[in-house]
């Protein structure tokens, strides 16, 4: 003891001061994200959003598995100080992982301690209204990260550091447009959408410069003047039509064509805007170079259900007839599972292959077999001044949390809501910039769930189907909501959170059996990654319920007795499990 | 980059020109800006300016969704019915205090014999004011739900109690809505204090 006690200080003094020089040297090493890269990530990485370009969630790593999950164990664990709906994927390059939080914060951590790296914080406007506070992640590209914020900025930050680069305006917060997604790194652009839907904008995707941040193009998610298809809304409507870009498009490196799902049309009731609203509630292909539209298809039309189709498709290879198709598949809030073939007649266009339901819908009376347009129960549509009931419920039968795709069961993996309705009533609205413009009353929205004799049963469910036979292979049902992203892996497993007993779920791929789960400190609404360093595999998610997930438990705790309502505690916190040694 | 900055430019008090001539400057730069295709955020808050300033005692209010130049009587606002958002109304300039969003207030009548004393003390006829802007993320407080007599802000369910200082009742709200004093002048309604506390949310840590 005598000889250890004078060097003990010391010993302090070279770790405080070798714990930063630690950091920089990790940084000093910092692997610049390519495009190759970005076409071909390595499997111990999550460089993007669903970690491939396809939009699969799907890691090929396998050392942690259906045989050893159910030890899974926390590796560490990082509050991340703020509260809200906390849902990025935390990114990994080589040993530094990447997260956001709401209120448009960036923190570089040491991905195999935990150790805060550096914390960027983009300066909120005091008179900012955030419908939305949260964020769905970096862009990571060559040496820079992205950050798209809730009032409208694109933000370039040095990976290496947290310092801003550049910032560009891409549109005006005062007049309610925001960001929440992470934006696409593609042929050497960076591409965002705007929301904002629920105050009147006019939906785009735009493409800037990553080195500079100058704007490339932007493509209207709204047809006006000049569009082929302006002729799809009334006069003049289209300034304020809604069609929101909420999440991350796909890609398809080899065609050039990227990907988005679109929100629903403006006002919310479609009498008020008699048409087919396009490019509302469709999934458009778009030249990643140019921003021309290649293709389009509109899920359903004239929206009344505020069920917008705000996802981005899974491009998966699926075969039909003996004859493969390459996919364009997405669980729609329509409740309709849509499977769209991204190559008609060879001409990169999208066609309709089929749909059908995967949560109980009653809007929907058939489907048209060649273009798949829908055709609608007319007292199952909401209107100004009537009250209308209609399943699924505003939330839909999914809303933004991403499906996965696994390629070793060949199955797709759906978030489901089911057993729910909504009952709405439209009123007239007037158009006021940076004002709401939904055009329902808004206690209404508080009061519109109505739960089915089913939901007594369940309402959250984890899906997993055989899109080539049409087929539901297994289903996992939760009590009450699953607002869980899902992602699966070459071990055979499907992770997931979702509900509101704070749970992080592990499911057998194959057969849907519950194999693991984990109350974490909040309700789990984050994208789930995974990574390998040093030879041991991680699985990360960030805990930190809000946004939609709380509306909707406030939503529930509206209609349901009080032994049944919950308050799900906030507070984000990143959390990453592994195998013990 | 061409970014216009984002906080409010420094102060002089030699040779400053005057807030209007700044503002009128910041426009014309602005709308130079837009016909290059360089128009960027601007957020410039000129605190000091008539109609960016908060509630002053003696400001009369007037309907945001109304004649911004006809200040509201008591008997304008109808018993437990949907609140009225209002602006601010300075009787010297005649203007609006239209500044600045967190200008919004929230008006709403009550029964004020079940008002407590220094709910009533604050009322006008049983009229109660508040900040509208919600405490949690600063959307628009703007609903009154009649069944639990709270009022509701529809981003995310927060509700307050305008009987009790406009506590949090529900919701991810961390604070009270910031309450504001009325009395009467021949029917209109005047501001008599300042706002309880400072409006709106604190996201910026």
């Amino acid at each position: 003891m005598s000889k250890k006690l004078p060097w003990a200080p010391l010993g302090t003094v070279l770790a405080t001061l070798l714990a930063p020089l630690s950091a920089s040297a990790d940084m000093a090493n910092y692997s610049p994200v390519t495009d190759a890269r970005l076409i071909s990530p390595e499997p111990q990485n999550w460089l993007m959003y669903r970690g491939n370009y396809a939009g699969w969630g799907y890691s090929a790593l396998d050392q942690i598995n259906v045989d050893n999950v159910g030890k899974l164990t926390p590796a560490w664990e990082f509050s991340t100080g703020m509260s809200e709906g906390h849902q990025a994927p935390p990114l990994v390059n080589n040993g530094i992982m990447f997260i956001t939080t709401p209120n448009n914060q960036a923190i570089a951590l040491d991905a195999k301690s935990g150790k805060e790296i550096w914390r960027y914080k983009k300066q909120i406007p005091d008179e900012l209204q955030q419908l939305h506070p949260t964020n769905r992640g970096l862009a990571l590209f060559n040496d820079n990260a992205y950050l798209a914020t809730t009032d409208a900025f694109l933000v370039a930050l040095d990976a290496k550091t947290g310092k801003e680069k550049w910032k560009t305006a891409v549109a005006d917060w005062k007049s309610g447009y925001y960001m929440t997604l992470q934006p696409l790194v593609a042929s050497g652009k960076i591409i965002v959408g705007c929301s904002g839907g629920e105050y009147g904008i006019r939906g785009f995707i735009a493409a800037f410069d990553a080195q500079t941040g100058k704007e490339i193009w932007r493509t209207y998610t709204v047809a006006g003047p000049g569009d082929p298809n302006a002729g799809s809304w009334p006069t003049g409507k289209y300034a304020t039509g809604g069609g929101s870009v909420w999440i991350t498009g796909s890609y398809d490196p080899k065609e050039k064509l990227t990907y988005w799902g679109i929100g629903n049309a403006g006002p919310w009731m479609g009498d008020t805007r008699p048409g087919d609203n396009l490019y509302a509630n469709s999934v458009l292909a778009l030249d990643v170079d140019t921003g021309k539209m290649k293709g389009y298809h509109q899920y359903h039309h004239n929206d009344s259900w505020d069920w917008d189709e705000v996802s981005a498709p899974l491009l998966i290879d699926i075969e039909r007839n003996g004859k493969k198709i390459p996919s364009l598949v997405h669980a729609g809030r329509n409740g309709y599972l849509w499977w769209l073939d991204r190559d008609q007649k060879g001409k990169n266009d999208i066609g309709f292959v089929d749909a059908w339901p995967y949560v109980e819908q009653n809007v929907f009376t058939k489907i048209d077999p060649k273009t798949g347009r829908p055709t609608y129960d007319p007292t199952k549509v909401p209107a100004t001044n009537k009250t209308t009931t209609y399943c699924p419920s505003l939330w839909g039968g999914k809303d933004w949390p991403p499906e996965a795709y696994n390629p070793k069961t060949g199955l797709f993996y759906i978030p489901a809501q089911n057993n729910l309705c909504a009952e709405l009533t439209g009123e007239p609205v007037k158009y006021k910039a940076g004002d709401l413009y939904i055009g329902v009353p808004l206690q209404g929205i508080l009061t519109n769930v109505r739960m089915t004799e089913k939901a007594k049963d369940h309402i959250g469910e984890v899906q997993a189907w055989d899109i080539s036979k049409k087929k539901l292979v297994w289903q996992h049902n939760y009590q009450y909501m699953n607002w869980g992203p899902l992602m699966t892996t070459a071990g055979n497993l499907v992770f997931g959170g979702g509900t509101n007993d704070r749970k992080f779920h592990a499911f057998d791929a194959t057969t849907g059996k519950l194999l693991w789960e984990f109350p974490t400190n909040s309700g789990v609404i984050g994208v789930p990654s995974t990574f390998e360093i040093d030879g041991e595999q991680y699985v990360a998610v960030q805990s930190g319920w809000g946004v939609d997930a709380e509306r909707m438990q406030g939503a529930f705790n509206a209609v349901l007795p009080p032994e049944q309502k919950n308050t799900v505690p906030q507070g984000g916190v990143v959390w990453v499990f592994k195998l013990p040694k | 980059m061409n970014d216009l900055q984002e906080t409010p430019p420094a102060r002089s008090t030699v040779d400053a020109p005057s807030c209007e001539q700044r503002r009128q400057a910041l426009k014309i730069a602005v709308i130079g800006m837009a016909g290059l295709g360089l128009l960027r955020h601007v957020d410039a808050s000129f605190a000091d300016e008539a109609t960016d300033k908060r509630p002053q005692p003696g400001d009369r209010l007037v309907d945001i969704n109304g004649d911004l130049a006809k200040p509201l009587k008591a008997d304008d606002i109808k018993l437990a019915s949907k609140p009225i958002l209002a602006f601010p109304f300075d009787p010297a300039t005649k203007k609006a205090r239209d500044g600045s969003r967190l200008n919004k207030l929230l008006l709403i009548k009550l029964d004020a014999t079940v008002m407590n004393v220094e709910t009533k003390a604050r009322s006008a006829a049983g009229v109660l004011a508040f900040s509208a802007i919600c405490t949690h993320q600063g959307c628009d407080v703007s609903e009154f739900l009649p069944e639990d007599k709270n009022l509701l802000c529809f981003c995310h369910f927060s509700k307050y109690d305008p009987l009790a200082d406009g506590a949090v009742t529900a919701g991810p709200a961390p604070r009270n809505l910031p309450t504001l004093a009325l009395q009467e002048d021949n029917g209109e309604l005047v501001v008599a204090g300042l706002l309880s506390s400072a409006p709106g949310a604190k996201t910026n840590t």
